[in-house]
């Protein structure tokens, strides 16, 4: 009996170890993909939880709950972390889960890249972490950064930041810019060489158009930032004056290197969003995309101009009027085809039979969070009003309303909508809405308030604040905002657990969608496709089950 | 606006008020756009959503509109191109103004966490709280601000007066300011600077031209009336001139000349201490000499280590310096 029990522990144990060794090995893109994904996951509860303590610590003026460098390291290790570890492992995860399937292939093109990408990213989010046990250096004066997570110079100079944190912070950038560049050759070259018979560039899901020029931009945008990085431990390490203001060195130049990097790296982030929205909303509409040539032509646009508005983001460090202008106008341009795109998802939606199902439900309210962040980075583009806004907590509202009003949200739909195709089951619609009505409301008291301490004078990144200027019932409100959205959370995260196991089964096509991926099964075989699959159309699905109407005829 | 004293839109100052009206303009257009943007959104949802009574079918399938297209990209151009050359008007009228010759220069220089004030043609140097006279309209005496930086990038803001500009290393900056109603204007930098970057206010006095002549007056250079009868105020100024104290302040009239922190010799001129960090009494001088952390935590000057007394005779003569 005894011997028995432990043959079977030892056999449970043996599975265990053998099913951890064929994950960490694969190279297989939709593993990889649900890798990223939870990589993501573990890193939004680290990001989130740091947010909810900045958020406490403002929740009254004057507030000592934490030490000032203590604020300074949480907002520092939010934004890095919520950038480069929850927002990019997020985007390329869906990326390598659904590109393949949405073009018929059976793998990313270079499936080992893809997962030394992954590796890259995945120690680059544990090295910035390492800062707390490695950085106290010489001085004892390390812990996590405290830079920013822009880091302007001089203050990642050696004289201002003493100990290692800074240096993790650059290295842990670095690697996860590796990653980053790498997972950007496999898509575009995924897209370019691995579609299936019959599929044009006409005919490529708008999801994988998106994601190819978002991995151009990833190239175009990703290399300086790795150079800036450099050039900064030069200065720390070498000696060399690039940012080192003492030395005749430029504190404006590092700003320009970041900022080519970041503007792109805002639309790098925020591509992929209106990728999930622009399948999700014609599925729950019960109709084609309006304007797919028009969509991708804005698409590419956008990655156009976006490469030309950076500094947008410096328009208070002192610049001529020529360059104020040329950057006002660069950014202008921008709202003409995000309006473009939004016009295009009314259009959709127009004349359908819309399902109010959860991944509907995120990405309605997310056309009108998108509305209203697409508005406010107008209002911060024209540049007087960019001098009152700029570094103030509105700035903050603003893209936020980006990365969470949009990105997120869009995220949250993708997860209903793709779970059951990764899992073979469905997430839980009655806590799915909980978890979205939790979370529209904590993300209104949060954000849509936070606009208004800054145009009542309120600095981003202050560890506290004084009484009396009108900020505190606002801060207030914003916290509880948080907790709300923190709830929200908690139900998403429930749900993904129990649905796992509970869920309803889904079967091949649970949402009756048109895209390759809902003709294999659920979750798809390894090698995705019995059959290399022929595609006449953009929506091969709705070919095979509407034979008396198909898409070719139109397209 | 007692209620929200930096409030973007209660501006007192031309750059601010030119700012304020082109934000008003701004905020009708993308207010406009929104409610009918989000409108449509609405109407859509509500009336295409599927009732209870469907039938199953597939809704019409309608793949796009040139017509539709068109009007959606022409639209949003025309609004741009009114955007782009209102906001290019007002950028002109700020920073394309050149200096007017009875223009008041200050020099601002930024520190880890304070405001270095000079005026180079009144001869004053201050810190923290900058005085500046009212600019008549008809008669306009703007303020000249040259922004600089002693270490690492800050901004200037008092969000009444004007919008920011940054304090960079390495770098000249200017704004200007012409603050049309007297009363203080209260600000902070606003460019991450550091541990203590929520901790380093601004105060901007505007004062009736005659108003601020006697500040001027009063701010000049030169001794300060140390009234030497009182034993304790001598030996604070003793224990001030025996300590480090004097590498890093200067108080005109004693050897004290350090430009490391803020000029002492008009002190008690100020409201606040340490850029804001307390109101300024005897009392938080007392804690500040004693601990200057305890107030400002991370800030640059070091706890002496003094003995009680010493801080007493020290405060006894910082209260002489007005
Ligand atoms: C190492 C340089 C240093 C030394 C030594 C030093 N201080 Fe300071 N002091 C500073 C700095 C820097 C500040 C500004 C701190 C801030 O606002 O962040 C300051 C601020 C002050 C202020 C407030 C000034 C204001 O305008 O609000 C007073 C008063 C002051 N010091 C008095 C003294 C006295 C008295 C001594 C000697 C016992 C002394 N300091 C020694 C650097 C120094
Ligand atoms: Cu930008
Ligand atoms: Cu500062």
């Amino acid at each position: 009996m005894t011997g028995e029990a432990a043959v079977t522990t030892r056999e449970v144990e043996a599975r265990f170890w053998q099913r951890l060794h064929e994950w960490i090995v694969t190279v297989d893109h939709k593993r990889l993909g649900v890798m990223y994904v939870l990589y993501a996951l573990l890193f939004l509860l680290i990001g989130g939880s740091e947010a909810l303590l900045i958020r406490l610590q403002l929740v009254a003026p004057h507030n000592t709950l934490l030490a000032p460098q203590t604020f300074n390291r949480l907002f520092t290790l939010h934004g890095t972390t919520m950038v480069f570890f929850v927002g990019m492992p997020l985007i390329f995860g869906f990326a390598n889960y659904l590109v393949p399937l949405m073009i018929g292939a059976r793998d990313m093109a270079f499936p080992r890249l893809n997962a030394f990408s992954f590796w890259m990213s995945a120690f680059a989010g544990l090295l910035l972490y390492f800062s707390f046990l490695g950085a106290e250096g010489l001085y004892g004066a390390g812990s996590a950064p405290d830079v920013g997570w822009f880091a302007y110079a001089p203050l990642t100079s050696r004289a201002f930041s003493r100990g290692h944190s800074t240096d993790y912070w650059i290295l842990s950038i670095f690697l996860s810019g590796v990653g980053s560049i790498g997972t950007a050759v496999n898509i575009i070259t995924t897209v370019l060489s691995r579609r299936c018979p019959g599929m044009t560039l006409g005919k490529l899901p708008l999801l994988c158009w998106f994601y190819v020029v978002d991995s151009v931009l990833v190239l175009v945008g990703v290399p300086p930032l790795a150079a800036a990085q450099l050039m900064l431990l030069a200065d720390r390490f070498l000696g060399a004056h690039f940012f080192d203001t003492q030395a005749g060195g430029s504190a404006v130049l590092w700003q320009h290197f970041f900022w080519i990097f970041g503007h792109p790296e805002v639309y790098i982030l925020m591509i992929p969003g209106w990728a999930f929205a622009s399948e999700i909303i014609p599925v729950f509409s019960r109709k084609a995309i309006f304007g797919y040539p028009v969509l991708v032509g804005a698409v590419i646009a956008i990655g156009f101009v976006s490469l030309s508005v950076w500094a947008h983001h410096m328009f208070a460090v002192g610049m001529s009027m020529t360059a104020n202008t040329f950057f006002m106008v660069a950014t202008l341009l921008v709202g003409i085809p995000t309006g473009i795109k939004i016009f295009n998802w009314i259009g959709t939606m127009w004349g359908g039979k819309i399902r109010l199902a959860t991944p509907m439900l995120f990405c309605i309210a997310f056309i009108g969070q998108f509305l209203i962040a697409g508005l406010t980075g107008i209002m911060l583009a024209a540049v007087p009003f960019n001098w009152q806004l700029t570094d103030s907590t509105f700035v903050v509202a603003h893209f936020h309303f980006m990365l969470v009003g949009s990105l997120l949200f869009t995220v949250f739909a993708a997860f209903y909508y793709w779970f059951p195709k990764v899992t073979g089951r469905m997430l839980d619609e009655k806590l799915g809405k909980l978890h979205f009505w939790l979370f529209l409301v904590g993300f209104h008291l949060t954000f849509t308030v936070m606009h208004i301490p800054g145009l009542l004078g309120m600095p981003r990144r202050i560890y506290t604040y004084e009484p009396g200027r009108g900020w505190e019932t606002l801060n207030l409100v914003i916290t509880i905002g948080a907790f709300f959205q923190a709830a929200g959370v908690a139900c998403f995260l429930v749900n993904l657990v129990r649905s796992l196991h509970k869920g309803k089964l889904a079967g091949p096509d649970p949402w009756d969608a048109w895209t390759l991926e809902w003709s294999t099964s659920s979750p798809p075989p390894e090698y995705n496709f019995a059959v290399v699959p022929t595609v006449r159309s953009r929506r091969p699905l709705w070919d095979l089950k509407h034979p008396e109407d198909p898409d070719w005829v139109y397209e | 606006m007692g209620d929200a004293p930096a409030n973007i839109f209660a501006a007192v100052s031309a750059p601010a008020s030119r700012t304020s009206e082109l934000s008003l303009f701004v905020l009708a257009v993308t207010g406009a756009i929104f409610f009918v943007v989000f409108g449509l959104t609405i109407v859509a949802v509500v009336r295409f959503r599927r009732r209870d009574t469907d039938d199953g079918r597939e809704p019409p399938q309608v793949y796009g509109s040139n017509q539709l297209e068109t009007a959606w990209t022409v639209v949003p151009v025309l609004i741009v191109l009114v955007l782009a050359l209102t906001t290019a008007r007002v950028i002109q009228s700020i920073q394309g103004v050149t200096r007017p010759a009875n223009a008041i220069d200050v020099i601002v220089i930024g520190h880890q966490w304070w405001w270095e004030l000079r005026y180079p043609g009144l001869g004053i140097v201050t810190a923290n709280e900058l005085h500046v006279p009212v600019s008549d309209p008809l008669a306009p005496t703007p303020t000249w601000l040259t922004l600089l930086s002693a270490d690492v990038a800050h901004s200037f803001w008092v969000p009444r007066l004007a919008g920011k500009t940054d304090l960079i290393p390495n770098r000249v900056n200017h704004m200007w300011i012409a603050p049309t109603a007297p009363g203080v204007y209260v600000g902070q930098c606003a460019e991450y600077c550091g541990t203590q970057h929520a901790k380093m206010l601004l105060r901007v006095y505007v004062h009736p031209r005659d108003e601020f002549e006697r500040w001027a007056q009063a701010q000049r250079q030169g001794d300060p009336q140390v009234p030497s009868e009182l034993d304790a105020v001598v030996a604070g100024r003793r224990v001030f001139e025996s300590n480090a104290c004097i590498n890093c302040h200067s108080v005109a009239g004693t050897v004290g000349n350090g430009r490391y922190g803020p000029d002492l010799t008009h002190l008690m001129s100020r409201a606040t201490l340490a850029a804001g960090a307390a109101p300024l009494s005897p009392e938080t001088l007392r804690a500040w000499i004693r601990d200057p952390n305890g107030i400002k935590p991370g800030a640059h000057m070091p706890a002496m280590k003094l003995t009680e007394q010493q801080i007493d005779q020290l405060v006894q003569f910082l209260l002489t310096l007005h």
